[in-house]
């Protein structure tokens, strides 16, 4: 029979089914579980969540596979995990133990200073980050098939998320607008494939699902970027630094799913408990920026 | 011309929405209870079944479903389908449980198994494209339910009087034929009831 696995449409289809919904990241079966249980649409498994990463130092990376494994056995939703940019066998680890979606992301620390991974080579699908369209548009021509903001992973700060969502959607406003002959300059001024230009023009949107990461720490913080135009959250160190982890995931995902009913966010909003505590994006050193890797 | 609504807690909403353009039809996103009183149909659409579940319980649309499926057409795809079945495999509930079917959640893998494929689908004069990912298949069907088609001798389309149900996701292709048939399903239900009243 005539069938094919690891296609575009099969890839970039995954992640349609995540829109609207939140993925948390979790370091064992217990977090996962009560991810699940609050309605997350999938989980991020990991050794150590952002804040933590950035407050060990050091080199971050691959999670151990027995804390994947562990996850992949606790829940039904799917399962995604982390590998580093351009590290080519952590992602095949990944790929070869059944993880449902990686993330080449930038929250670990990159092993290849030059080239992100070739994922059109693999039958499981990545998502990326990006903080711009041209950082995006790279991503989806070398076989991204889902994209996220970068924000600022860790810091429970969501302006930086905000921005570059604001800039991703003003860009693909200003080349739905633009004429075709247009089009080849603004690739050049990109740094981004003409073809995947035209695709935007076209379908007045990206080609695959943009979700929004890096410093949602709130019900109001997921809405805020759902308003934006994310088709969906991730939610790093928010969920499980909190106070009270089942109650704030279940009002992140309540606040998602009604995005601008604001009673409602209000309502899921009260004795929540203490968020995250917050870093002022200008209090980080230049190189203490994790959105600053990838090309 | 028939009002049909989009389950729009999660998922696929876009896709069919867009799929469902027709002339016959116009076509709503629910996402509160209120907004299933004046409508002919409802497409629950794919997306992960365990959280479309916990919000339906959350906003307590379990029992206005139930109460819409005994009177309305449904058409399920993927999530959708487990929604609508009576049984699940491995689990002890159904969620709506209103399709005389037995599905089986993820039944062909995880995501790196998830694949496309021709299918020959009962009513439909050319192949249809069918889009797995990580699809539930239907097990067993009772009696009266037509099957609509199969994949390597696994359900994957059936019929059951006024509920439609897919493994795969129509909403994803170009090909709208899948959601024509249910437009018809529920024009001809909407006459037959004028008829009978």
């Amino acid at each position: 029979m005539n069938q094919q696995t690891g296609t575009d449409r099969v890839k970039r289809g995954m992640a349609e089914m995540q829109k609207g919904g939140v993925i948390m990241d979790v370091v064992n079966a217990e977090q996962a579980k009560i991810a699940e249980e609050a309605g997350a649409v999938a989980v991020m498994a990991l050794e150590r969540v952002p804040s933590d990463i950035r407050a060990a130092g050091g080199v971050a990376r691959m999670a151990d596979p027995t804390i994947v494994e562990d996850v992949v056995n606790a829940v039904s939703i799917p399962v995604m995990a982390k590998c580093r940019i351009g590290h080519i066998v952590e992602a095949r680890v990944l790929e070869s133990m059944g993880v449902d979606y990686i993330d080449e992301s930038e929250v670990l620390t990159p092993v290849d200073e030059e080239y992100h991974l070739d994922k059109r080579k693999y039958t499981v699908p990545f998502v990326c980050g990006a903080r711009n369209l041209g950082e995006a548009l790279r991503r989806v021509g070398e076989g991204a098939a889902m994209l996220r903001t970068k924000g600022e992973p860790g810091t429970g700060n969501v302006v930086e998320a905000v921005r570059h969502q604001r800039l991703i959607q003003s860009q693909i406003r200003k080349i739905s607008s633009m004429s075709e002959d247009e089009l080849m300059t603004e690739a050049k001024n990109l740094q981004a494939p003409f073809e995947l230009l035209l695709q935007i023009k076209e379908l007045g949107r990206l080609p695959v699902v943009n979700f929004a990461a890096g410093g949602i720490a709130t019900p109001a913080d997921a809405a805020l970027m759902m308003e934006l135009g994310s088709d969906g959250v991730f939610v790093g160190s928010g969920i499980f630094k909190s106070d009270n982890p089942e109650k704030f995931a279940k009002a992140i995902v309540e606040a998602t799913t009604h995005y601008q009913d604001y009673e409602l966010i209000a309502k899921i909003s009260k004795n929540l408990g203490i968020a995250m505590p917050g870093i002022e994006i200008s209090s980080l050193q230049p190189t203490e920026r994790m959105q600053e890797r990838g090309w | 011309m028939v009002k049909v609504g989009v389950l729009g807690l999660q998922g696929a909403i876009r896709e069919h929405v867009k799929a469902l353009q027709t002339k016959e039809a116009e076509i709503v996103v629910v996402k509160r209870i209120e907004q299933l009183d004046d409508l002919d149909g409802l497409v629950l659409p794919g997306g992960e079944s365990t959280t479309m579940r916990r919000l339906i319980n959350q906003y307590g649309f379990l029992e206005p479903l139930k109460a819409f499926a005994a009177e309305k057409p449904i058409f399920g795809t993927c999530a959708g389908l487990i929604l609508l079945a009576e049984r699940i495999d491995g689990m002890a509930d159904s969620h709506i449980g209103v399709m005389d079917v037995t599905a089986k959640r993820n039944a062909f893998g995880r995501q790196r198994e998830s694949f496309e494929a021709p299918l020959t689908v009962e009513g439909l004069d050319e192949d249809f494209i069918g889009v797995f990912i990580r699809a539930p298949y239907i097990e067993e069907v009772g009696e009266g339910v037509e099957v609509l088609a199969t994949f390597n001798d696994k359900i994957v389309a059936a019929r059951d009087g006024r509920f439609l149900a897919c493994a795969y996701h129509p909403e994803l292709t170009d090909d709208d034929r899948m959601h024509q048939l249910f437009i018809d399903m529920v024009l001809d239900f909407k006459k037959e009831g004028l008829a009978t009243e």
